[in-house]
């Protein structure tokens, strides 16, 4: 057991700082072009997909390598390394596994280079948490597949160029995770009809999609036909560690004390409110146990060991705390933690009401609090399924 | 950077649990806890040649000169089965000798207690729920050659099966921590919840303690060793809790109710999966905190405050589901799994509850 870092990896962290401080300005001082110049350095750095294999244009980092580089950009509180957040996590890491010569050719660069966003079909109105049972149907015409069907719940759909599609193009199968197939879909395609939702934030960052008679070419088949599911399981596998979500969390966790320091209740400080220091002490708990936790689960994935789905209980820490935190500071702050945005009396313009109205984004996306407890009762603890 | 253990850990790790579950099942446990002041000698000396006794000794001492996190590892696995033999007790006697002592009384003391010729207990603080340099009340008069202790230490861990208790003092020149024999004191066996954790209360009336079994410390040495008591506690909470789990999962798997078995009700396996949670995270920070006694002495505090105040709270939950999703047969004084739920309320208040660490926790943090 030890917590030092390799000089090599103690010079690529301090090669993370160097290049922090001298191409991420304050926000105050950041042009027009800002993001642009950014997306263009780190993608010459190799840090966009660092962890992806050399030949598709990646950097094959390794796993401290990918904890620095995460811990560093969240430390420094730098924008992400691309625009596609889904297509860095998991959809080209799909296409990597289970594409073709050509959707690697075609697909990857642009991902890297952030030219091309994706967003996700999965969800339907009536399939989420079970999500095998998906209905929105494929049929194989020739050299396309025609999709009807519906999803919803998909966030960036109205920004997305391209859509991971997962649809049915079998529906007589005994087991309903069989006859699922996985389909890239150009978000432009006659037929797609987006309608953005608002959510309770006020937010219209998901939305409902309709496909009517949409034609996908047979060559836009992610993996074979029926082994969709087997495609989205692997490639929901490819979560990123929590280590980078560890050190914004800690960061979050200095914000509320800063507000904890500056707030009174019933007329005394609230710092010494024994419930308030408690509450914030609690946190600090759940946060340093996903780090230590994310340390040892780390730990085992440098020595090969199998991981048996460990990462469900950072998950679920992850959404207690999302949903927690943002309502402490609401509470904390009375009748002006209620003030939106142009409040006379909001508390940091409004941020903490706004966030704590956000959390299903992290809380229910990618699985359920209780489909969490469900994953580890069955696959750790060895309990019936349902 | 490695957060794992070597193959060395784990062997260790796997020789503990399998003496344990040979030696001292739960009918040896129940055996010895049907008598007064439950111990076993030929378990003791057993333990002592397998070198447990001994693990953060240094070898010039006639230990094992290993760390803190290979005790606290020996610690999690001889508490999966409740025993109730004095292993923390014998180790936090060892780490105070270790801290306070001078060379002589090192030279003098260690080797016994890494034999377990010696059998000893620390006992500090004289408040049941106050961990600070005040709360030591036992008092000592300066006399020829030593001093007069006159007092009470109402809260001595194994002190019935001890034959040298360390007792932590105020005298006129600040703290110390004196080792008296038992025969000196009247040790008085006192009823509590917990039987596998037998506990005394010792009244000194005027004892005289010559200067050579006095060891002057302060309160930063004070506040380490409850910082050790609090990581050998919790080392002990991982591996009871983890039992509780296995123990409550496995019947979850059996009892069938309305037809199924009761673990596939989501009621209780969704409670089960917390329990999974909130063990696997304070055994996290648990690892860590011991890791920092030998590594990072600096960041102790906060990381054994992070680890005992998440666990304090979380095995005692942890105990009373255990018992309350066995249902009526939980309950019932035959079925181990009520011992779980009395040890876990044995760990809270032990070198501090969860509002004592959480709120260090505050203070550490600018709070």
């Amino acid at each position: 057991m030890d917590f030092e870092y390799t000089p090599e990896e103690q010079a690529f962290r301090e090669e993370v700082r160097t290049f922090l401080a001298e191409n991420l300005p304050r926000k105050a001082e950041r042009g027009t072009d800002f993001l642009a110049t950014w997306l263009a350095k780190v993608r010459e750095k190799g840090w966009v997909g660092f962890s992806w294999p050399k030949e598709f244009g990646g950097s094959d980092g390794g796993l401290i390598e990918q904890t620095i580089l995460r811990e560093e950009m969240a430390l420094a509180k730098a924008p992400p390394l691309g625009t596609s957040f889904m297509g860095l996590a998991w959809v080209g890491p799909g296409i990597m596994q289970y594409g073709t010569e050509a959707q690697k050719k075609k697909f990857i660069p642009d991902i890297l280079d952030s030219k091309v966003t994706w967003c996700t079909g999965y969800s339907e109105p009536n399939h989420g948490s079970d999500l095998a049972s998906i209905q929105c149907k494929a049929v194989r015409e020739g050299d396309h597949y025609l999709v009807n069907g519906q999803k919803t719940w998909t966030t960036g759909a109205a920004f997305s160029q391209w859509i991971i599609l997962l649809t049915r193009t079998s529906f007589d199968v005994e087991v309903k995770h069989n006859g699922i197939t996985c389909l890239l879909v150009a978000m432009d395609s006659p037929g797609i009809d987006v309608r953005p939702i608002e959510n309770m934030a006020g937010d219209r960052h998901f939305a409902e999609i309709f496909f009517t008679d949409v034609k996908v070419p047979v060559e836009n088949r992610l993996g074979e036909e029926g082994d969709g599911w087997k495609v989205t399981v692997s490639a929901l596998a490819n979560e990123r560690s929590s280590i980078g979500e560890v050190t914004q969390m800690f960061g979050k966790l200095d914000t509320l004390k800063a507000l904890v320091k500056r707030t009174n209740r019933q007329g005394k400080p609230a710092s010494k409110d024994p419930k308030v220091r408690r509450t914030l002490a609690v946190f600090e708990a759940k946060i340093a146990a996903m780090k230590y936790n994310g340390l040892r689960y780390l730990t085992k994935q440098i020595r090969g060991e199998p991981l048996t789905s460990e990462t469900s209980v950072n998950k679920l820490h992850r959404a207690s705390l999302e949903i927690e935190m943002d309502d402490f500071a609401v509470e904390l702050t009375g009748q002006s933690g209620l003030q939106l945005k142009g409040g006379s009396d909001a508390v940091e313009n409004g941020r903490w009401a706004k966030s704590s109205l956000n959390w299903p984004n992290v809380v229910i996306g990618g699985g359920t609090p209780n489909i969490q407890r469900n994953i580890i009762a069955e696959r750790i603890l060895g309990l019936p399924k349902d | 950077m490695n957060f794992g253990f070597t193959q060395e850990q784990e062997m260790l790790r796997d020789q503990v649990r399998r003496f344990m579950t040979e030696a001292c099942p739960m009918s040896t446990v129940r055996e010895l806890t049907a008598k007064d002041a439950p111990f076993s000698e030929k378990l003791w000396d057993q333990i002592a040649s397998l070198g447990w006794l001994g693990l953060i000794v240094p070898e010039q001492y006639g230990g094992i000169g290993l760390k803190w996190i290979d005790l606290a590892l020996v610690l999690e696995e001889t508490a999966r089965g409740l025993s109730p033999l004095p292993i923390l007790s014998q180790a936090l006697a060892s780490a105070a000798v270790l801290r306070a002592g001078n060379d002589e009384q090192r030279a003098n003391w260690l080797p016994a207690l890494a034999s377990g010729e010696v059998r000893a207990t620390l006992a500090l603080y004289d408040e049941p729920n106050w961990f600070d340099a005040q709360a030591v009340t036992l008092t000592g008069i300066p006399v020829d050659d030593g001093i007069e202790l006159h007092g009470r230490k109402p809260f001595v861990a194994d002190a019935m099966s001890s034959n040298q208790l360390l007792l932590a003092y105020l005298g006129p020149a600040g703290l110390g921590l004196a080792a008296i024999g038992k025969s000196q004191v009247k040790v008085t066996e006192e009823p509590s919840m917990d039987v596998t954790k037998p506990t005394g209360s010792i009244i000194l009336d005027h004892v005289q303690v010559s200067a050579d079994r006095l060891m002057p410390i302060s309160p930063e040495d004070l506040a380490y060793l409850a910082d050790c008591g609090a990581v050998a506690v919790t080392a002990e909470m991982v591996g009871a809790a983890d039992t509780t789990l296995t123990m409550t999962s496995n019947y979850a798997k059996e009892r069938i109710q309305f037809g199924k078995p009761i673990g596939q009700y989501q009621g209780v396996k969704h409670r089960l999966a917390d329990m999974f949670v909130d063990v696997e995270s304070f055994r996290s920070l648990l690892y860590y905190a011991a890791w920092c006694i030998d590594d990072a002495v600096g960041e102790l505090p906060r990381a054994i405050s992070l680890a005992k105040g998440y666990a304090s709270d979380a095995f005692v939950r942890i105990g009373i589901d255990g018992v309350g999703l066995h249902g009526a047969i939980g309950f019932t004084a035959e079925y181990d799994v009520q011992l779980y739920l009395k040890r876990s309320k044995w760990s809270r208040p032990m070198y501090g509850d969860s509002d004592y660490h959480l709120d260090r926790v505050a203070t550490l943090g600018g709070i």
